[in-house]
């Protein structure tokens, strides 16, 4: 199961010594070094206990980092705690069946031949029957698939089994929980009820979560802390707009995929709603944004996602959002079974919108509309 | 149809394809998930008497298990009856001559079942043998059946080592391909047909059985 044969291990001349004594403080801390052919995986850094996200493209070194704290790949230095306890340095190595780490593989791993209940209880054998089926009812329940007990892997869907591989993972009562891209088959709804249950689960055990996607939506969606990896180093970490807003990340932000990035600068600044506004450069349009560390006059980049904007044939009233910018159609493309809307509102914006709402709206070039973009989907970057 | 023969030749399989079974499963395992760089000469070894002649086997047995050698030396010491000639020397010559057909399916079923349920159950706190026993045997099932049917059917057919190693003692070392050697030599073609019907037949329902366990959905969709 090992990733690598490239085992040489080096003297460093970085002294990294073993963190002092936190003793059950349910954190993991990593420091460790591996050399792979392509590049070097090295990782320091502390996630507490809640959801962290690992984002990153392929061959970033996120899944190697999982698989270093799950014990199914060996780093070359460095140590691992986990909740204290050390499971890694250069004289411990507690193999795998003894870390206690919850592991939710891409492809789920369900095993074939077991009923659902069979695969939540897997991990359960050493306790007593009624123990065991106690601590199983509980996690089917609490993820919704107690209906699904007697059903093997392959008679159910992919969001159910989803729900199967997190609640197998999590009734041994895990010291923390990795998840590796476990949802990125699902839908939207589907995985935002995934998480909800694993949010509210982690409630009462608050475990380290250490979640790797290289999706932008689940960025936003579960980012309570984000850490970027890229060529196997953490290049930013902090919340979603922290991070997205921190120096040197224009790359992060491209990375993500904005339509609309647009240079602007900060005229006001609403501490008491955590939010600013923030016109765009060359035109006299305002946008509300959430606050970040900034003051009056500072230049900075904003990036919209084209699906994040609505787009309204009347001006809308009574709506949540906050800004509501007027335009004109230029150009209406079709991209598969989406379409691209060009709106010139002194600066041009790119909105998606679906086949359905094009024709029902009757939207051609030239057409007057309202742009409707929420304040949390203006995403801030310096400049 | 020399009847004797060919119970013989039965206790002869069901004893060799058992043991084969218990001595398998574990050097299957070894062969699947070792990564010892010498590796390569036990897998060599172990399908030796695929390409091998029988007779080669067959006789390179007979001297190990002679009274000259510290094995036969040693059994002879034990039982007081040397091995060569014997139930138990056809034995020990057909696990040897039949331990490919065992291993091969056993470790190409190991091999198929998927790393990552493995990775999964480690992570779940089971244990190697654990994993083994609850994960890769159940997945195995097929590749155990095929193992077991061809180690059987293998050895029930042999024919060149049991007359190096066991001769041709009726109701001791004479099996049914031997019979079958004798009554063709005694232009007993009458007779010699019977038992290769029997065998025959037998060789058939075991390696239909072995297709049947191993056969893939689709191939039973296309058919219908």
């Amino acid at each position: 199961m090992e990733v690598t044969n490239s085992t040489t291990i080096r003297e460093s001349k970085d002294t990294i010594s073993p963190p002092s004594s936190g003793l059950g403080d349910g954190e993991l801390k990593v420091q460790i070094r591996k050399l792979f052919d392509q590049f070097q995986l090295q990782i320091g850094t502390t996630f507490p206990s809640g959801i962290s996200i690992l984002f990153g493209p392929s061959g970033s070194g996120k899944t190697t980092l999982l698989h270093s704290i799950a014990g199914l790949v060996t780093p070359d230095e460095g140590w691992i705690t986990i909740g204290g306890r050390n499971v890694f340095d250069n004289r411990t190595h507690v193999p795998v069946e003894r870390r206690r780490v919850g592991v939710v593989f891409q492809d789920l791993a369900l095993f074939p031949h077991l009923s659902v209940e069979a695969n939540v209880q897997y991990g359960l054998a050493s306790l007593p029957r009624t123990e065991r089926l106690q601590k199983s009812n509980e996690i089917l329940d609490s993820f919704r698939i107690s209906h699904l007990k007697k059903r093997r892997p392959d008679e159910i869907s992919g969001g159910e089994r989803q729900r199967v591989a997190l609640a197998r993972a999590l009734v041994i009562d895990p010291c923390a929980l990795l998840l590796d891209e476990p949802l990125a088959a699902l839908d939207v709804i589907t995985k935002a009820k995934i998480i909800d249950d694993l949010r509210s689960w982690n409630q009462a055990h608050r475990i380290p979560i250490l979640y790797v996607t290289h999706s932008r939506e689940e960025v936003f969606a579960l980012g309570e802390r984000v850490l970027i990896l890229e060529h196997g180093r953490v290049v930013a970490q902090g919340t979603p707009h922290e991070v997205m807003s921190a120096p040197r990340q224009e790359t992060v932000a491209q990375l993500a995929g904005f339509e609309n990035i647009f240079d602007a600068e900060v005229t006001r600044i609403h501490e008491e709603r955590g939010s600013m506004i923030c016109r765009i450069a060359g035109t006299r349009v305002d946008l509300e944004t959430p606050l970040v560390r900034a003051t009056v006059g500072s230049q900075i980049r904003i990036g919209v996602r084209a699906g994040d904007i609505m787009l309204a044939v009347t001006q809308p009233v009574g709506l949540s959002a906050r800004n509501i910018i007027p335009g004109n159609i230029v150009s209406l493309d079709q991209r598969d079974v989406m379409i691209v809307a060009r709106v010139d509102c002194g600066i041009e914006m790119s909105a998606q919108l679906t086949l359905a709402a094009r024709d029902s709206l009757h939207l051609k070039p030239g057409l007057a509309v309202w742009l409707v973009i929420k304040t949390y989907s203006c995403h801030l970057m310096a400049k | 149809m020399d009847w004797q023969a060919f119970w013989l030749t039965i206790q002869l399989a069901v004893v060799v394809a058992f043991i084969l079974i218990i001595l398998g499963l574990p050097l299957a395992y070894w062969l699947t998930y070792s990564r010892w760089r010498w590796k390569f000469l036990v897998e060599a070894i172990v399908s030796l008497p695929i390409v091998l002649p029988p007779t080669v086997l067959g006789f390179y047995v007979l001297v190990a298990l002679g009274t000259r050698s510290p094995f036969g030396q040693w059994w002879q010491k034990l039982t007081g009856h040397p091995l060569a000639f014997t139930f138990e020397g056809l034995v020990i010559g057909s696990i040897i001559y039949s331990l490919p057909f065992a291993v091969q399916p056993l470790v190409a079923s190991f091999t198929s079942v998927d790393d990552k349920l493995l990775a999964a159950s480690a992570t779940l706190g089971v244990s190697k043998f654990n994993t083994f026993r609850r994960v890769t045997l159940p997945l195995s099932i097929p590749g155990l059946v095929t193992a077991i049917t061809l180690s059987f059917a293998h050895t029930m057919g042999e024919f060149g080592v049991v007359l190096m190693v066991g001769g041709n003692i009726p109701g001791l070392t004479r099996t049914v391909s031997i019979d079958i050697y004798d009554k063709v030599q005694m232009f007993d073609y009458a007779g010699a047909n019977r038992a290769a019907l029997v065998l025959l037949f037998i060789s058939f329902v075991s390696l239909s059985l072995v297709y049947a366990v191993n056969r893939k959905r689709w191939t039973v969709f296309l058919w219908k």
